[in-house]
């Protein structure tokens, strides 16, 4: 119980920090051409009860992960019983069979969805795939890397920005940007790494926000190359060889284009966690004493989890700006951090399913049920804060998958390596 | 000599944990470091394996073969790549991973491919991977513990879990061996396998031994020379029968059994 009252207290503590921090940009607001000052006191409260939120549950979700925090009574009973549900679906989804044709089913849908469907829903389920994108890419840095990320969607924008600014003052392409403006994310991602590789947890977290939003100031302030805050208008949409397209084929084609990237982001995060990095971020987060002991670079380590998990934010930025062909600062604020932060922790942290489903879930709930849009951020805390209580893992909790080895190779191997022995020997 | 180490100096605030220690170590010895509890033994061997950052003094170590250089100050995963790796005290395995894992990550400082490879798996990574998985397979084999290599961490007996940190740490391929209270917890019979476990490895596995024990029979039956630590400071050190019957030694431990 005092440890509950301490992490409370230590989460105080953070929200008054992060106040404090955002005081300057997120409070005054100097109107330079009447010359006064506005002060938006809302956002301290807002800045204050969220911070309060995340950093509470970030430490009770840790705490459950070493197993000192157990629901109790009620909480435990329904908890377990959502589990056993959970499990159930799972070992169906277990065979092979099952999972093959699952995917195999989920692909012919998506690939024949636009020629379905009107291009308004298109476009609907383009802004939830680029959602899927950033909450995996987001994935890679919280659930793999095990570092506290608020300020995503910074990265979003600097795609965004890279490719509207490359095509304004050098005419180059969408194809060409989507390279440069990942690169461009992850860059600046290791830049912002480098020095806060020392600070965890919650004060990660202020790091990035103050990054992220210092990433918008910039952009909204820097009038004379991006605009201001009335943004970069007229950007090209994406080129299929030069042919013209009308404006639903267009949208058809970048749903393709979005599509394409989600299958690739699935690929490159399923290799990832299945290789050697993968196998040193597993080991970073359960034990990063006995871990850097073992000859693993700890800052290498959490350095590719933050460049390799920023690209995608930047990739697509870039489809964003191709998409909507107008860009300002006012669609990438903390809340769009803080959404993309929600799907992860919503939908299973290091869960690639989970994070699928959650970012689906959130994106296309709202849409669909207009009446409740304007709440949209009240049930996104609520929920949040449910979710906590009763399926910290979030909606598909993170399974790793381990490496085990058949009895018939071990056997062999240790074979092969007596044999070894004795020709050494002889 | 594998270890030379020159008035390790190490402060905490006020208090001098390790003060002016020389300690040196020869290519295939077995030397065990003692002393009663807080006299600094685990802080000198974060010292020596760069968990912490000494406050003065020179350590050097090196592979038998090769010229020994400064270690002192160095990053704990440099240090443990130049060959020097160790246990802990507390036992700090990677619970839920396999102990299979658990010693894949040993190996994995001996490791070269990148992140280009683990996302298009080319064969030298495809072959890299199969060769880890073969080689911590024939090191647990060898420590006794292939039978659970497909086991959590976590659900080994204790003595198992203790002789996992050893494999673990073997898989880096040390030249020195840094064994931090290996027996503590122990019943006799793991605390024999043990002894005859650490000799073999010196033997054929052409390491040095630098332990730290308690357990005073295990000290003098397994090392060949000792050093006795006290409040930080070196009070003694040579051979066990010598130190065995140091004044200042029995002195320290005040009615600790050291013949026992
Ligand atoms: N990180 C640290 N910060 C402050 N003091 C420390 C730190 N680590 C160790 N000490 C202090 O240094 C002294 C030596 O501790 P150390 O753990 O090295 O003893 P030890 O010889 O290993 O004892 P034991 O036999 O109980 O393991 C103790 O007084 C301890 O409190
Ligand atoms: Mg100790």
């Amino acid at each position: 119980m005092t440890q509950r009252l301490h992490e409370l207290r230590r989460s105080l503590l953070v929200s008054l920090w992060f106040m404090l921090l955002t005081f300057p940009i997120m409070v005054i607001r100097v109107n330079t051409i009447t010359g006064t000052i506005r002060w938006r006191w809302s956002n301290l409260a807002l800045i204050g009860i969220g911070s309060f939120v995340i950093s509470v549950v970030w430490r009770y979700a840790m705490q459950r992960k070493t197993g000192e925090v157990r629901a109790t009574g009620v909480f435990a009973q329904v908890g377990a019983r959502v589990g056993a549900g959970a499990e159930k679906v799972r070992t169906v989804l277990d065979s092979p069979k099952v999972r093959v044709r699952l995917v195999s089913g989920l692909l012919a849908a998506a690939v024949a969805y636009p020629f379905l469907t009107s291009m308004y829903h298109t476009n609907i389920m383009i802004t939830a795939l680029t959602y899927v994108v950033l909450g995996l890419g987001l994935n890679i840095i919280i659930g793999l890397g095990g570092m506290l990320h608020i300020g995503y969607a910074a990265f979003y924008a600097i795609g965004a920005y890279s490719y509207a600014l490359l095509n304004m003052y050098f005419g180059i392409n969408f194809w060409l940007a989507l390279p440069i403006g990942a690169a461009l994310a992850g860059l600046f991602s290791l830049l912002i790494g480098l020095p806060t590789l020392r600070l965890r947890g919650d004060y990660l977290a202020i790091v990035t926000l103050a990054f992220a939003e210092i990433t918008r100031l910039v952009l909204q302030n820097w009038q004379q190359v991006t605009g201001g805050a009335a943004g970069i208008p007229n950007i090209p949409r994406p080129q299929l060889f030069g042919m013209t397209m009308r404006l639903h084929q267009t949208t058809t084609f970048v749903y393709f284009i979005m599509l394409a990237v989600v299958i690739l982001t699935i690929f490159v995060v399923h290799r990832l966690e299945n290789s050697r990095i993968g196998r040193q971020w597993v080991a970073m987060k359960e034990d990063y004493i006995a871990c850097q002991a073992m000859g693993v670079s700890i800052a290498k380590a959490k350095l590719t989890a933050l460049g390799i998990g920023a690209v995608w934010g930047g990739l697509v930025g870039v489809i964003f700006a191709a998409r909507t062909t107008f860009i300002n600062p006012a669609s990438f604020t903390v809340w769009e951090s803080v959404i993309i932060l929600s799907t992860v922790v919503l939908g299973g942290m290091g869960s690639i399913p989970g994070v699928f489903v959650g970012a689906l879930v959130l994106m296309l709930l709202p849409e669909y049920l207009r009446p409740f849009a304007q709440y949209r951020m009240l049930i996104f805390g609520a929920l949040l804060v449910t979710m906590m209580v009763f399926r910290p893992g979030g909606f598909i909790k993170k399974r790793r998958k381990a490496y085990t080895i058949t009895e018939a190779e071990k056997q062999s191997v240790i074979e092969a390596g007596a044999e070894a022995d004795e020709d050494t020997e002889e | 000599m594998v270890l030379d180490v020159q008035k390790l100096t190490m402060d905490f605030g006020g208090l001098r944990a390790v003060d002016h220690v020389d300690l040196h170590i020869q290519h295939g010895e077995i030397v065990a470091l003692i002393g009663p509890n807080g006299a600094g033994k685990t802080t000198f061997f974060n010292c020596v394996t760069g968990m912490y950052k000494p406050t003065g003094g020179e350590i050097k170590a090196g592979r038998p073969e090769a010229e020994i250089q400064s270690i002192k100050g160095l990053k704990p995963h440099i240090i443990t790549k130049h060959g020097l790796a160790r246990t802990f005290q507390n036992i700090r395995l990677f619970p839920e991973m396999t102990v299979l894992e658990n010693v894949m990550i040993g190996r994995d400082c001996r490791l070269k491919s990148g992140i280009i490879g683990a996302i298009f798996r080319d064969p030298r990574t495809r072959a890299e991977e199969a060769q880890v998985v073969k080689d911590s397979l024939l090191i647990l084999d060898k420590i006794g513990l292939a039978q659970w290599a497909n086991e959590a961490a976590m659900n080994l007996p204790y003595g198992a879990q203790r002789r996992l940190e050893i494999a673990r740490a073997l898989a880096t391929e040390p030249f020195l061996l840094l064994l931090d209270e290996p027996a503590a917890g122990m019943n006799p019979h793991e605390t024999r396998q043990l002894v005859e476990l650490i000799r073999r490895l010196r033997d054929e596995e052409n390491l040095s031994i630098f332990l730290i024990e308690h357990d005073m029979s295990l000290v003098m039956n397994l090392s060949e020379r000792i050093y006795v630590m006290d409040y930080g400071k070196l009070i003694a050190s040579g051979k066990p029968e010598e130190v065995k019957k140091d004044p200042v030694v029995i002195k320290a431990y005040l009615g600790e059994d050291v013949s026992a």
